[in-house]
């Protein structure tokens, strides 16, 4: 008998399920993106060396041009926590001060490479037609060149300074951007809503502010720590060659350049800016993975 | 029958999910049923019953994300939810076969079909090249394949939607496994392509004496095919017995209420009767001689024509059904009067006034008087706006209300579509298809227009969600005055609450007029055959339709779009040679504005309904099996496609 009842109950209660809103969820599931212990320290490597960006000066033991060692190529001694490098100054003080200019520099170039790949990209994608024509194969052409080769001609004919080596790698990395921006405009664009936001009228500015960008937003997001990691490399790459930042002011891929005759002796002058190196740019790469892994994205996912 | 053996033993089945906080959600909470050899058993739910999870697991196989929690799956005795990943393997294919539910995506577009059929027994060991083709061929006439010989040489492009489904069954009898799991296999066709497949299904289960696991969400499909009917509900089975007692004789609530929302078969009288209250001067929309398709217009006449010469007159506060089989155009016939696609001729009407044939020529007025509502709420809502947000835009843009103002508004037009206002900061991710599909109306609601394209905007939703919809679509009629445009390929829902129905084939209207006129004799010969294809939820259904002539005729040949004549000819039982394949049929007007596209005349079109009808009811009495009426003549002229 009680069993009977208990059927009627559960019967009841599927009825009135259906009768309210069907299949209501509860409460809305949580918004926040929840990163794994790897994405965490990731996130303290790279706020650690942003705080260097800033306060560096101010902390480093000596001025990045002091010749204060005893000797070149040393081994830690005294207050020279990592040492000497080539010339005698302290290693120490050379990482600290060239955090700001390796840092600073890519980051200003990948955000200009961002501003102009993604206002191009998607108002190729929106417009199309022979604007997106055009665009298209002008950053095709640029896009076939060797972006070390690319930036060696420019840098030669125009002299190295800090503006000429951001102009180049925001210019060289905003094609790549581009291409990106591009595709996902495109997709957005054939989607249903933005076709709704079309059939009530909306002008193309309000259609890439509310209807593109923001669902283009997070895809972008995670690709500008890829690209940012990739103009390290570059802007690295152009003073390992002697034509990035230029001496005596410090720069990680400079310094390892620099010091490369120094590992014949022993010397760690050369490891420790290639380690800064290293650390920022994996740690920004573990923070990407991480974040498109947690937000759904399919190709992280398929890579985990 | 109680003697057979049993093949599958589900005992206790339980399967969970695991969240990203490690806690465990059960989905499928503890079911237990049988099949024995050659028994076709239906799971029957809704989306989320976890009828699919279910069914997978007599592969031994869960969806990512998902794993087995308890119980036992016996196949022949053996549990596959414990068996050694190798012995899985060779069991999938070989003893259980599994076919999804839209046959496109399971093929390869790059191998021809008959490689494709007989891989899996190939590989398996069961036959060698030539016996397993042998045995495909064979199933291909089973299957009553056209050109059943050399269809394996073709790729799957080549044939047509409901063939490849039949393929697909064949592949997966290839191997003449125990069973075959069969999920939502004709969900995703038209009911004239469904009924052909259904058919077929029925045939070659009996012929082979299999035995599958049938997983639907149709009662009235499950009533055709299914011996034995588990019906679920939130991964618990509500009911069980065999399809006499579910369908006849159902016990539980939730399945009587599933049978309710089993749409009834269209029958003159289902219509509405509308008030004169919104009657004006002009209809609210008019379309005229209208021509439209894509790929460019060269002398007013587009590169591929989808819709030709249509007119059709919207009603104030009328809801007006197109319906239609997929590629008709019914679809086009919206976006043109959204002005999403311009026309290549023809005049749309706007209350009196010409609309021009591009959005960005229409004044925003004209814009927000007719809203198109998208078939698919999942791409048609912003994934990164809040509900208030999707709403309160139309709000905004065409009526300037902002701030506490919008709010107010928003609340109140959630409470139109019933909705809790404080879904307003809610995304589209956080609500359920049906609420999504409120919320598509409501966007479109808000711009308060005078008349609603609705496209499809119940085929995706389930049929108690759907059937809510509906109900909640004819309280905005009664309440705003709004006209709809009501497009489907699903008459029964059409003819539940539309006013008027147009029935479009190929991109030409057949048949419109006043529903209850519609679907009272005498009929277009295509929407005869549109309405006998609807299943009906009783036994034996399909074998008393296949009887009807124009059934035999019009499943077996495909659409064919032509430029002159009448494009229902080819599978018309009673075609006129000569005429009908050369001259476009005038329109023959009857009372009340229905109209018939048709070269017959209505005399003759009233004795081949009252020939139908005869046949339907005293077919064994009548002729032994012999149809009495006219055969289309065999050796006709190649029909003229462009």
């Amino acid at each position: 008998m009680t069993d009977n009842n208990d059927m009627k109950t559960k019967e009841e209660e599927v009825i009135a399920k259906l009768d309210t809103y069907d299949e209501l969820p509860d409460a809305p599931p949580k918004r926040r993106i929840k990163l794994s212990w790897v994405g965490k320290a990731s996130v303290a490597v790279v706020a650690f060396w942003l705080v260097i960006c800033i306060i560096g000066p101010s902390i480093a033991p000596y001025h990045e041009m002091d010749m204060e060692g005893d000797d070149s190529f040393l081994d830690a001694y005294d207050n020279f926590y990592l040492g000497t490098d080539y010339l005698g100054r302290d290693t120490l003080s050379r990482v600290i001060f060239g955090a700001r200019n390796t840092i600073g520099i890519s980051l200003a170039a990948t955000l200009l490479a961002y501003a102009m790949g993604i206002t191009l990209g998607i108002l190729a994608a929106v417009k199309g037609g022979w604007i997106d024509m055009g665009i298209s194969r002008v950053n095709d052409a640029i896009l076939s060149l060797p972006t070390i080769m690319l930036g060696l001609i420019v840098i030669a004919a125009l002299g190295s300074s800090i503006p000429i080596l951001v102009g180049t790698a925001a210019v060289i990395y905003a094609t790549s951007v581009f291409r990106i921006a591009r595709a996902l405009g495109q997709d957005i664009m054939v989607q249903d809503f933005v076709e709704a936001a079309k059939a009530r009228g909306e002008g193309v500015w309000w259609i890439i502010k509310a209807e593109v960008l923001p669902n283009a937003a997070m895809p972008l997001a995670t690709d500008f720590g890829l690209r940012l990691v990739f103009v390290v490399l570059f802007i690295s790459s152009l003073s390992f060659l002697g034509l990035g930042v230029q001496p005596p002011a410090s720069d990680w891929g400079s310094m390892v350049r620099e010091n490369l005759g120094g590992l014949t002796y022993g010397s760690y002058a050369a490891i420790w800016p290639a380690f800064a190196i290293a650390t920022f740019t994996i740690a920004i790469n573990l923070i990407v993975d991480d974040i498109s892994a947690k937000s759904g994205g399919s190709l992280a996912k398929k890579m985990v | 029958m109680e003697q057979r053996e049993k093949l599958l033993e589900v005992k206790g089945l339980r399967i969970s999910a695991t969240n990203d906080d490690g806690v465990e959600i059960p989905i499928v909470k503890g079911v237990d049923f049988d099949i024995h050899k050659g028994e076709v058993v239906a799971l029957i739910g809704e989306s989320g019953s976890g009828k699919t999870t279910i069914s997978l697991a007599s592969l031994a196989y869960t969806k990512p994300g998902l794993h087995f929690a308890g119980g036992e799956v016996l196949l022949n005795g053996e549990d596959v939810l414990t068996m050694a990943p190798l012995r899985t393997r060779e069991i999938r294919g070989a003893n259980v076969a599994y076919l999804a539910q839209s046959a496109a995506a399971t093929f390869n577009p790059a191998i021809t079909i008959g490689e494709q059929v007989t891989e899996s027994a190939v590989l398996h060991g069961i036959f060698d090249q030539e016996d397993a083709t042998r045995r495909a061929v064979e199933l291909y006439h089973a299957l009553e394949l056209p050109d059943a010989d050399r269809i394996g040489f073709r790729y799957p492009h080549q044939v047509s939607g409901g063939q490849l489904q039949r393929l697909m069954a064949a592949m997966a009898l290839c191997g003449r496994p125990d069973l075959m799991v069969l999920d939502e296999p004709t969900t995703a066709l038209d009911v004239t392509t469904q009924i052909e497949v259904l058919k077929a299904f029925k045939k070659v289960i009996q012929e082979e004496n299999s035995a599958a696991i049938y997983v639907t969400h149709d009662l009235a499909v499950v009533a055709q095919v299914a011996d034995h009917i588990v019906v679920l509900y939130s991964g618990e089975v509500m009911e069980q017995g065999s399809a006499d007692q579910i369908i006849n004789n159902s016990q539980h609530a939730y399945t009587k209420r599933l049978m309710a929302a089993v749409r009834p078969t269209p029958t003159a009288g289902m219509g509405v009767e509308v008030g004169s209250e919104h009657d004006r001067e002009h209809a609210a929309m008019e379309v005229k001689d209208m021509t439209a398709g894509y790929g460019g217009i060269v002398d007013g006449e587009p590169k591929v024509p989808v819709l030709r010469d249509v007119n059709v007159e919207v009603k104030n506060g009328h809801v007006v059904g197109v319906i239609g089989e997929s590629g008709c155009g019914k679809s086009t016939l919206a976006r043109v009067m959204a002005g999403l696609l311009p026309q290549a001729r023809g005049e749309i009407i706007l209350e009196g006034t010409e609309l021009e044939g591009a959005l960005l020529d229409r004044k925003r007025e004209e814009l927000q008087k007719v809203q198109f509502v998208f078939q698919m709420a999942d791409t048609a809502l912003n994934p990164k706006q809040v509900i208030g947000d999707i709403i309160g835009r139309p709000l905004e843009f065409y009526h300037g209300f902002k701030g506490k103002e919008r709010h107010a508004k928003v609340t109140e037009i959630l409470e139109m579509v019933e909705l809790p206002a404080e879904f307003a900061s809610r995304y589209p991710m956080e609500l359920s298809g049906g609420q999504k599909q409120r919320v598509n109306m409501a966007r479109s609601l808000a711009a308060n227009p005078e008349v609603m394209l609705c496209d499809e905007v119940t085929s995706a939703l389930d049929s108690i969600v759907g059937a809510n919809v509906i109900k909640l679509l004819t309280a905005l009629r009664d309440k705003t005055g709004v006209s709809f445009v009501f497009i489907s390929h699903d008459l029964s829902t059409v003819a539940s609450f539309a006013d008027e129905i147009v029935v479009l084939y190929a991109g030409r209207v057949v048949e419109q007029g006043p529903t209850d006129e519609v679907l009272t004799p005498p009929f277009h010969p295509y929407t005869r055959l549109l309405i006998s294809s609807v299943p009906e939820m009783r036994l034996g259904w399909l074998e008393d339709t296949m009887k009807k002539r124009e059934m035999a005729v019009g499943i077996a040949k495909g659409v064919e779009i032509t430029a002159v004549g009448c494009p229902f000819y080819n599978r018309c039982p009673c075609g006129i040679e000569g005429t009908c394949d050369r001259q476009t049929p005038p329109v023959l007007e009857l009372e009340d504005g229905h109209q018939i596209t048709c070269h017959l005349s209505v005399e003759r079109l009233q004795a081949e309904e009252a020939e139908t009808q005869k046949i339907l009811k005293g077919f064994e009495k009548l002729g032994q099996g012999k149809p009495t009426a006219p055969v289309a003549p065999t050796a006709r002229p190649p029909v003229q496609t462009i």
